[in-house]
């Protein structure tokens, strides 16, 4: 449990209650005027327009439950206007690092001669593709799409807590849940103005067609690269190919014909342009990367670096979103854009570093650690709420591995009410913006996912782990 | 359009429409074991085999006895046959082609999957299986309805038309081969009580049975019957009506790529050489000979398409 004092972005801290913030203002009066019962059946009505449409995601190693849908809470996430451009504005610059430091790392590594970061942590980093050397990709964008996993902690307290640069996930999900939201309450929308979202795909196909190789003729082809149905995000790589007007692709249907990557049409093979692919690194090119992947194509890479191709995002760009190189986010993005950052960093202690062991072994119980490379939220311990015995196991590993470790403090996270047996109850929160990157233009849907731990007091929002999502709503100014 | 998912499409039709026809098999089925004193032990065996699925059932059940022989054929997860697997096999693809679907047809699917998932979660008794077999077919006609309504007449299009024409000429010549012998004119059989309700059962499986009397009245004997479910040229179940579709579908991709394709030149040679037979040319030859033969074609129609459009390579 966390005792902590924590800010609910609705009723602002819990020492002052009383009214509601102001974002909220319009939500409330519309939520004061609703009947419980009516609010139920329209959750109920949720799901199964969610069942309906096939949002769901699977579920590794569950054979029974293999399709789940993650729960949907009816109540919004509401940021003003004001709150929003302060985000965006860090966010932005953000992302512009992020960027330059992806083309340095891959080039002339200036930020390691000026021992702003050490060595060893690209050269030892498994993120780190060696074969990224010296490439340029077209129109200099490494990271095409970032989900940035920002946490609040009070009224101007905002956190970045992941970059992710690799493949972000959910943004099916920031789409769906507002088409849904104006399904059951269509008048709730003409007395809030929102900010709409459902532009994405298209913002999508625009900022990847501007990435498009130099040898594109006419208008760009993109296709989205799926590791196929059975994948967890399969229902977004669909969603998306689907509303961007491009085609979904499998590794089976794609080869290099002619010194370019071509899908297997009905009528032969037909070069592909810009590839969006939603698999890792490592199942792109099993002849530059893993042998025994059957999911990548022969020779992808070597199209890539003679400039036939946009990858997006780029091979290696997981450096970016390391685990161990977040903890030099600030130092990184002063390097490359001479300013403070506008957004803070989680202080961050590394365990490879003595010292930091040291003191995370002393405060296991208040921190939470994380593993360097792990995802959705597995193979973490949340110190406040873990019991003794998860603590001890926990400790073996750490002692076992340090350096697969970082730690941090516990944010006291803000919470956002959910629509609850009681009524409102108030439950924490992160949010996850999507960001667009093309040359010379960086674009950020106003919205984004908010993801909902529905368990009291638990900090854990990942869906795998019984956290769910909201919409999210940006305010007109 | 991908090579992969024109196979996803032609597959969810084929899937489709062997769920619906697997459901009309067993409403024909369980009405004629209805009416026998043995509990119908021959026709459900009849009708096993007629889905190729026989010797799988006998893998899992000492004897063909109506109550496991419905269950198998309708819910069995070790069936492959199943209605369910079946269902589940069309939504399966459909997933993978959600992209070339428009959404009532991907939601209609889905829904129909949903549906049916849930009706045959248990053991369907005998009181409720007339009930469930329709909501089956309901779902089937919901589905092609929205892809009546919403699809554009393209290349996709055509590649559902074609897996559901494929599959319904095999599932109706399938009935037609299990039941020859009953189709045969010979002096023992005819006005017997007994084979007048075999051949309604076969009408039945091929949803016929009404046209069949609107067409020919009271006449019914086994010459006509094979000639209608062979030859008619009205009945959308017939052979020689899904071959004239196939024969059309492709030639509208033909139409449509600007390129001549060998299936498309198998399915004409087909249709023509059905156009020109006599359903005592049939009887002459040999049915059972003639309905083999026919099965054959099929199949390589289908090898052949998969290939020419590049399905899986």
């Amino acid at each position: 449990m966390t005792a902590k004092q924590h800010f609910d972005e609705m009723m602002g801290m819990a020492e002052h209650p009383g009214s509601e913030r102001a974002p909220y203002r319009g939500f409330n009066n519309w939520y004061q005027g609703q009947d419980p019962a009516y609010l139920r059946k329209k959750t109920r009505e949720a799901e199964s327009m969610f069942r309906r449409i096939g949002i769901t995601f699977n579920v590794y190693g569950q054979k029974e439950a293999a399709e789940r849908l993650i729960p949907f809470d009816i109540v919004p996430r509401v940021i003003s206007a004001q709150e929003w451009s302060r985000l965006c504005r860090g966010i932005e610059q953000r992302v512009t690092a992020i960027n330059a430091f992806l083309h340095d790392i891959y080039h002339r590594q200036e930020i390691l001669r000026a021992g702003r970061i050490p060595e060893h942590l690209i050269s030892q980093n498994d993120a780190f593709l060696p074969k990224m050397m010296g490439l340029d990709p077209p129109g200099n964008i490494y990271t095409h799409i970032v989900g940035v996993d920002i946490v609040r902690t009070g009224e101007n307290d905002f956190y970045v807590l992941e970059d992710n640069a690799r493949t972000p996930s959910g943004v099916s999900y920031m789409i769906e849940n507002r088409e849904t939201m104006m399904h059951m309450f269509p008048e709730l929308f003409s007395q809030v103005r929102v900010r709409p979202v459902g532009d994405y795909p298209q913002s999508l196909r625009k900022s990847l067609s501007a990435c498009a190789p130099a040898m594109t003729q006419g208008r760009p082809r993109v296709a989205v690269l799926t590791p196929g149905i059975h994948n967890s995000a399969y229902f977004e790589h669909a969603f998306l190919a689907d509303k961007m007007g491009a085609e979904l692709v499998e590794g089976s249907d794609i080869r290099v014909v002619d010194g370019r990557v071509a899908m297997r049409t009905t009528r032969g093979y037909e070069p592909i342009d810009v590839l969006y692919r939603r698999v890792d690194d490592d199942f792109l090119d099993p002849m530059n990367f893993r042998k025994d992947s059957m999911l990548g194509v022969p020779g992808l890479f070597d199209v890539y670096r003679a400039g036939g191709i946009t990858i997006a995002n780029a091979p290696g760009a997981g450096i970016a979103d390391d685990k161990a190189i977040y903890s030099y986010m600030p130092e990184i993005v002063e390097f490359y854009t001479g300013k403070k950052a506008i957004l803070k960093n989680v202080p961050t202690w590394r365990c490879s570093e003595a010292d930091s062991l040291a003191y995370v072994k002393e405060h296991l119980a208040e921190l939470v650690v994380k593993e360097v490379h792990g995802s959705g939220g597995y193979g973490m311990l949340v110190g406040p709420t873990a019991s003794k015995r998860e603590i001890a196991d926990f400790r073996k590993k750490l002692e076992a591995k340090p350096g697969n470790y970082i730690a941090q403090p516990t944010l006291s996270l803000s919470t956002v009410p959910i629509f609850a047996k009681e009524g409102l109850a108030p439950r924490h929160v992160d949010l996850r913006p999507f960001v667009l990157v093309q040359p010379d233009k960086i674009t950020i849907t106003p919205g984004g996912l908010t993801r909902v731990a529905l368990k009291k007091g638990s900090l854990v929002v990942n869906s795998s782990q019984g956290g769910g999502t909201k919409d999210t709503w940006v305010l007109e100014e | 359009m991908l090579g992969r998912n024109a196979g996803g499409l032609f597959w969810l039709f084929r899937f489709m429409e062997r769920a619906e026809n697997t459901a009309r098999l067993i409403d024909a089925g369980f009405r004629l074991s209805l009416a026998r004193p043995d509990d119908g032990q021959g026709d459900w065996e009849s009708i096993l085999k007629t889905t190729s699925s026989l010797q799988s059932y006998l893998e899992l059940h000492d004897e063909v006895e109506s109550n496991a022989a419905v269950n198998f054929l309708l819910r069995d997860k070790n069936n492959p046959s199943s209605v369910m697997s079946v269902m589940s096999s069309a939504r399966d693809n459909a997933r993978m082609v959600r992209t070339a679907l428009t959404q009532e047809v991907w939601e209609a699917v889905n829904d129909g999957w949903l549906t049916v998932k849930d009706l045959l979660s248990r053991a369907v008794r005998p009181a409720d299986l007339l009930a469930a077999l329709s909501t089956i077919r309901q779902q089937s006609a919901i589905v092609r309805a929205a892809l009546h309504g919403t699809m554009l007449r393209n290349d996709i299009y055509d590649f559902c038309r074609l897996g559901t024409y494929l599959e319904r000429a095999d599932n109706t010549a399938r009935i037609v081969d299990v039941k020859y012998y009953v189709l045969l004119p010979s002096v023992s059989h005819v006005g017997s009580v007994l084979d007048n309700a075999q051949w309604e059962s076969i009408l039945r499986s091929a949803s016929a049975s009404r046209s069949f009397r609107w067409l020919n009245g009271g006449d019914i004997n086994p010459r006509t019957v094979a000639e209608f479910l062979i030859l008619d040229r009205q009945l959308p179940r017939s052979l020689a009506f899904s071959t004239a579709k196939l024969s059309t579908n492709l030639e509208y991709l033909v139409e449509q790529y600007g390129e001549r394709v060998p299936s498309a030149d198998l399915a004409r040679g087909y249709d023509v050489r059905l156009r020109a037979m006599s359903i005592e040319d049939i009887f002459e030859n040999g049915l059972h000979e003639f309905i083999q033969g026919f099965i054959q074609d099929i199949n390589t129609l289908g090898n052949q398409v998969e290939q020419d459009f590049r399905f899986y390579g």
